[in-house]
């Protein structure tokens, strides 16, 4: 077991400085460097800006200064366009608000999808079945950016419960809209990979044994079925974890919630590239993160699993 | 093993006797499960409906996409809905421009984004898992290895990223699609490789001294065509999916060219003074389109691969 995570750690941190290398890289090898504007700058003034940012020096210290800064302090520099401010005070400001509904929406989308895959399996070919499929399949064609102007439009502008968007410090009217136009897709998506490793499970040996001896149904599902048929459900944990990190962009921009997704499009439009870097490598150590304790969790809960 | 004779001999006379029923082939056998699919033909039926709208919807169009309409601008929630009297049949955005026109050009560029960037995705993808299984060993673990650590890389970022960096092109848009979505398609056609790599008829070809570049192109590759077809049809509309997802945040294609997701974002800017059809009709052909894919990959999938049900 110790081995299994340090050998996936082993490749966890690799990943992370592929990341910061090749973002810094493709940032360097872009056309225009970040000071480029429509109104041409006096070259001294642009010798001297790349001196403050350090962009003078050659490209190999300036990434080892680059990581080294992210590694010692967790410092990812200021930022090109706002002269004050620093990546991480940006960073900070809407990282809460993040993480807030994104984890929100992660439980709701797993503890939904999975309940609603649950039942549509035990009682497969019912109405509750035909619902269950229905949802999964509608929401593949609902992404974020579909459900979240559909939710305004209902909740909003014509029912008038919910507000259009804000924050307020995560009150609760403010974080619904959110956290439903982030999960669902991934609701459905789960609610269909439960569905059918469960109808799979449900055949398996073990299962009729447990019958046989007489467990309440109840038991069966959820001591004996559950388990062994969350294992295909795990591994696209990963995934969707990954898809509401980049759907919290459009959360962020549609519903003004403040938070990270904003910072990360307003540097786009910007061409603020320290931002963007910023935000990138922090997503990514996110993911490779969760990546990480996902398959833990996996190798864990599935005995088959060699260490 | 003692045969039953007479068993072997009715079997043999029966053969005899069908010789000359025609044989069915794996492609006929394909397409009539396709054909006898439901969900598949309606599927099929809505991406036909789409293409064609997106190719000859144009010529019926009273407007052209960059004109503006000066006797709606700025009275467009009551005068810029659909209406067939003025030509605007699906109304016109918040500058007065014809959301017909708007739509036709819009489903153009999100299929040929789609499309490309599967094509793209897909030649990478089953050049580099083609190439990774059939080298197998300490080649192919370090291959897939770089797949695995690529994986786990928040690909939308990177390619916001690119995008800024190089310009929002079309040919940008395309090349980091692309780019990005070949990983999926790499270990699919890897696996596919690994149990073809073996049998007898590449080992015959191995034997007789066909380079490998060759076994791969004439061999390998024609056999993959089935699994090839299924994800390509399936890729499309996730490509068609990120697309949006760009350009609904406004860092996508640029105008004057639109999209669906940029038409869908318009849209969305929009409802709060009541224009719901500036969402509405982009939102329809999004939709039919991507379940039009969604539906034709899984018929595609069921009729090419009949033992992965």
């Amino acid at each position: 077991m110790l081995s299994y995570t340090l050998k996936r750690l082993a490749i966890a941190i690799p990943t992370l400085l592929i990341l910061i290398v090749v973002s810094f890289v493709l940032m360097h090898a872009a056309p225009g460097g970040p000071f480029t504007s429509e109104r041409e700058l006096p070259p001294e003034v642009l010798a001297n800006l790349n001196a403050k940012y350090g962009l003078d020096q050659p490209l190999w210290r300036q990434i080892v200064t680059y990581v080294w800064g992210i590694v010692t302090q967790f410092d990812f520099g200021p930022s090109f366009v706002y002269k004050d401010r620093t990546v991480n005070e940006i960073i900070a400001q809407g990282f809460p608000v993040t993480l807030t509904y994104g984890i929100l929406s992660f439980v709701v989308a797993v503890v939904v999808g999975v309940t609603l895959g649950v039942v549509a399996a035990i009682r497969q070919n019912t109405v509750a079945d035909y619902f269950a499929v229905g949802v999964s399949i509608g929401a593949q064609v609902l992404p974020n950016f579909v459900m979240a102007p559909i939710l305004v439009l209902v909740f909003t502008l014509w029912l008038g419960w919910l507000p259009g968007g804000g924050w307020q410090g995560g009150q609760w009217q403010y974080v619904i809209m959110p956290v439903i136009a982030l999960s669902t897709s991934f609701m459905a998506s789960i609610a269909r990979i439960t569905r059918s490793s469960m109808l799979e499970t449900l055949t398996m040996n073990h299962i009729r044994t447990a019958r046989a001896k007489g467990l309440p149904e109840r038991r069966v599902i959820l001591r004996h079925a559950l388990k062994p048929a969350m294992l295909p459900v795990i591994s696209y944990l990963g995934p969707a974890f990954v898809g509401m990190i980049t759907g919290s962009v459009v959360v962020d921009v549609y519903f003004s919630t403040g938070g990270i997704g904003k910072a990360f499009v307003d540097s786009a439009l910007n061409r603020d590239y320290a931002v963007m870097m910023g935000v990138t490598i922090l997503m990514g150590a996110l993911t490779i993160l969760f990546n990480l304790v996902v398959d833990i969790l996996y190798g864990w809960i599935d005995p088959k699993i060699r260490y | 093993m003692v045969v039953n004779q007479q068993k072997m001999r009715a079997l043999s006379d029966r053969l005899a006797e069908d010789a000359d029923s025609p044989g069915r082939s794996l492609w006929a056998d394909a397409r009539r499960r396709f054909l006898a699919n439901r969900a598949a033909m309606t599927g099929l039926a809505m991406l036909v409906l789409v293409t064609l709208f997106a190719l000859f919807g144009g010529t019926l169009a009273q407007w052209s996409n960059e004109e503006l309409d000066y006797t709606v601008m700025g009275m467009v929630a009551e005068e810029g809905g659909p209406r067939l009297d003025n030509g605007h049949y699906f109304g016109t955005d918040e500058l007065g421009r014809d959301l017909y026109a708007r739509t036709v050009q819009g489903t153009q560029v999100s299929l040929l984004v789609g499309v490309v960037g599967a094509l793209v995705a897909v030649s990478v993808g089953t050049l580099y898992g083609a190439v990774a299984g059939y080298a197998g060993g300490r080649v192919d673990n370090a291959m897939m290895r770089a797949v695995d650590v690529l994986m786990s890389i928040p690909y939308m970022f990177v390619l916001i990223l690119i995008l800024v960096m190089y310009g929002r092109s079309m040919t940008a848009l395309f090349v980091g699609l692309g780019l990005i979505s070949w990983l999926e398609m790499s270990r699919i056609v890897r696996g596919q490789t690994l149990s073809l790599k073996n049998r007898e008829f590449i080992e015959a070809a191995r034997a007789t001294g066909v380079p490998a570049a060759t076994i791969i192109r004439r061999h390998i590759l024609p056999n993959l065509a089935g699994v090839i077809a299924v994800y390509a049809t399936l890729l499309v509309p996730l490509m068609i999916l990120t697309e949006s997802f760009i350009s609904f945040l406004g860092l996508g294609v640029q105008e004057p060219l639109t999209s669906l997701g940029a038409l869908i974002s318009e849209g969305a800017g929009t409802i709060a003074y009541g224009t719901i059809w500036q969402l509405g009709f982009p939102l329809l052909f999004f939709v039919l389109t991507l379940f039009g894919f969604f539906f034709v990959g899984d018929g595609l999938r069921d009729a090419l691969d009949p033992k992965d049900r």
